[in-house]
């Protein structure tokens, strides 16, 4: 997976709770191999008309958000089906960073294993955050993963947590099953003592 | 301090844990199927690694499935990419020695009506799959979650899963539901009650004496749909119906290792003393029979109800939500729901296949059938049962025979119209009371409108011809 460590990027607001992975990429989707191009599949059915044409009132139709690298999104983001390709879509798509008061717990593990940052900040900045957006569409966020801090154009740094292995993994890119293998002597052991 | 039945099966499997709290983790069976499996087998190849343990890995093919023809076999699967899909399961799988239960073997079925139909679903056991419903198994007290195609790799590469401790959540069912009220309606219940984002980060125990008095498959039905309340996992504490269920099935422990793991697991329950972050009580004899209204598994309301008024809504992100709801949903606000007409009927998934949901959408079936009734005009109805054995034993016992007399379709086992990701789809607009998990927007196919409900509700709808109150055919 590619490291990632900071950046400043154009962002997408995402202002609508409970977006689920169907409507990131719906199912019919999920017979693509890896190599099939998921960035233009991701939010398919919402993005575009059955005929292939954009919607224009969707977000990610407008300027600036084409090349979009943040997505700032309410509450329970990403909820629903394990689906990884979610992740593959946005990942395609050119997002590197998803920020929002909450997400799918399955979504969140399957980010970490792209190299696609989830943060969590609290629900009044991440609105403020979606409000900036939405009244200057060309507002840049800057996301430091060393420092651990998310910021807009003059505003303050707002700090969040992250295990401190993840972070690793993500600034390395490591390679998490290496990771786990090295410790195979501990897994090897727990199964000569575990009876089930 | 006492433990939760998740801390004590948690603490059972910890293999190590990092600085920093994450926790490497054992896990005792991993389920697989042919649509997140493709690049984590590819993942392998490309590091040359072995699957570490094939003995507890088990496959079977079901999102994918058509279902019909299916005893023509996988090469002649019309969709290009879900053949190629199934055909890589089937050549990974041999590769690898992994037991595989192929499309058109009996056993085949839907992943999560497979593992405890084949007694491979034990108490106290770790489970995962690369599907989100993974969460059914904790009917068993096994805690079982879905994971991403990466954390399949992973797990096949080491048989562990990295995970950080959830929260404990328990939620007490009490009181005796009215008839026409079961496993599905609580579910819904709670959902609507919680949000769909209520139970993220948390484990939830289900318990009281309303969980005590459900089947197994009502069990799996209540434990299947955590997840639709962002819940990590459900779990209920086993009991002797779980034993009951479990005893004589081909993964069963057998003899003296039956007697001993029986013992071992009367010990998987939650202490007295216990500790939960959360505690939620509802009573199951205040509730309607309960459906969805909208485009959210919270969207819910009882039968007898209004849609509701979008207006009605606490903040302006939810009124505007409702608003977006009805009209992808096709309906008005204070209507009454048993106005809208519906088009099609899905009595399947892995929420609700079964024999004892096939049982009760059956029951409504006989009934209408005396009364002279069969399935409404302009109305396609589907029963998908969730394996071949389920389908086997409804045959034995007639039902397939009810429900055909009746002008329902019988098909053979497989996801079918859940997921809108083989033959069986929702045309745009049209309206589906389905006894499936999700009614997410284009779900069951693009623009359809999905109504979640018990078996005995859809059956109700299908005679009726619109959203119907399942007690009207009691």
């Amino acid at each position: 997976m590619e490291p990632f460590r900071k950046l400043t990027a154009h962002a997408v607001p995402i202002d609508q709770p409970n977006v689920d992975t169907d409507q990131i990429i719906p199912a019919r989707f999920l017979q693509k191999p890896r190599s099939a191009p998921f960035g233009d599949f991701l939010f398919r059915d919402v993005r575009f008309n059955a005929d292939g044409s954009e919607k224009p009132e969707f977000v990610l139709n407008a300027p600036f958000r084409r090349e979009a690298k943040v997505v700032v999104a309410e509450d329970n983001f990403a909820c629903g089906s394990s689906r990884e390709q979610a992740v593959w879509a946005l990942y395609d798509f050119g997002v590197r960073v998803v920020i929002a008061p909450s997400l799918g717990d399955i979504f969140s593990a399957n980010a970490s294993k792209n190299g696609l940052l989830t943060i969590v900040l609290p629900a009044p900045v991440v609105r403020g955050m979606i409000d900036a957006l939405k009244a200057e569409p060309d507002l840049e966020i800057a996301v430091d993963l060393e420092n651990q801090t998310v910021s807009l154009p003059n505003g303050p740094a707002h700090g969040f947590e992250i295990d401190p292995y993840r972070k690793r993994l993500l600034l390395e890119g490591l390679d998490e099953i290496s990771f786990t293998l090295g410790q195979l002597d501990k897994i090897e052991a727990f199964e000569k003592t575990y009876a089930g | 301090m006492g433990k939760t039945l998740y801390d004590k099966i948690w603490d059972a499997h910890v293999v190590a844990v990092e600085p920093g709290g994450e926790t490497i983790l054992y896990i005792d069976l991993h389920l697989i199927h042919e649509v997140t499996t493709p690049q984590a087998f590819a993942g392998l190849r490309a590091a040359h690694r072995p699957v570490r343990r094939p003995d507890l890995t088990l496959a079977v093919a079901d999102h994918n499935t058509p279902t019909e023809g299916q005893a023509l076999g996988v090469d002649a699967v019309a969709d290009l990419e879900a053949r190629l899909q199934l055909q890589t399961l089937g050549r990974n799988v041999k590769e690898y020695g992994i037991e595989f239960f192929p499309m058109g073997d009996i056993r085949n079925g839907i992943v999560h009506v497979v593992g405890p139909e084949q007694g491979r679903t034990q108490p106290g056991m770790t489970i995962v799959c690369g599907d989100s419903h993974t969460s059914t198994h904790g009917a068993f007290g096994a805690l079982a979650h879905g994971i991403g195609t990466s954390e399949v790799e992973h797990v096949l590469a080491t048989q562990t899963l990295r995970q950080r401790k959830a929260k404990n959540m328990r939620v007490m069912f009490v009181g005796e539901p009215i008839p026409g009220v079961g496993a599905k309606d609580f579910a819904l219940a709670l959902i609507g009650e919680i949000g769909t984002g209520g139970g993220t980060g948390s484990v939830i125990e289900y318990a009281g004496p309303a969980i005590e008095a459900l089947s197994m498959e009502g069990r799996m039905t209540l434990c299947n749909l955590s997840i639709e309340g962002g819940a990590k996992a459900g779990l209920i504490a086993p009991d002797d119906k779980t034993y009951a269920y479990i005893v004589g099935k081909p993964g069963a422990p057998k003899g003296g290792a039956w007697d001993l793991a029986v013992t071992e697991w009367r010990g998987l329950k939650s202490d007295a003393d216990a500790h939960f972050d959360r505690e939620i009580t509802i009573d199951v004899s205040k509730l309607a029979p309960t459906l969805t209204w909208g485009t959210s598994p919270e969207d819910t309301m009882a039968v007898d109800g209004l849609v509701p008024d979008p207006e009605s809504f606490s903040t302006d992100d939810k009124r505007a939500g409702a608003q977006r709801a009805l009209d992808y949903m096709g309906l008005k606000a204070g209507q009454p729901i048993t106005d809208a007409k519906v088009q099609r009927v899905f009595i399947g998934s892995c929420t609700n296949s079964r024999i004892e949901d096939l049982r009760q959408a059956a029951l409504i079936a006989r009934k209408a059938l005396d009364k002279g009734l069969k399935v409404a005009t302009g109305v396609r109805a589907m029963i998908v049962p969730g394996s071949g054995l389920v389908k086997h034993q409804a045959e034995e016992e007639g039902l397939d025979q009810v429900f055909l007399q009746a002008g329902f379709e019988w098909r053979e086992p497989g996801c079918s119209m859940c997921l809108g990701m083989n033959p069986d789809r929702l045309e745009p607009e049209e309206r589906c009371a389905s006894t499936s998990n999700r009614n997410f927007e284009g779900r069951q196919g693009r623009a359809g409108r999905t109504h979640l409900m018990s078996p005995a509700m859809a059956a109700a709808a299908a005679f009726a011809g619109h959203i119907a109150d399942v007690r009207e055919y009691l």
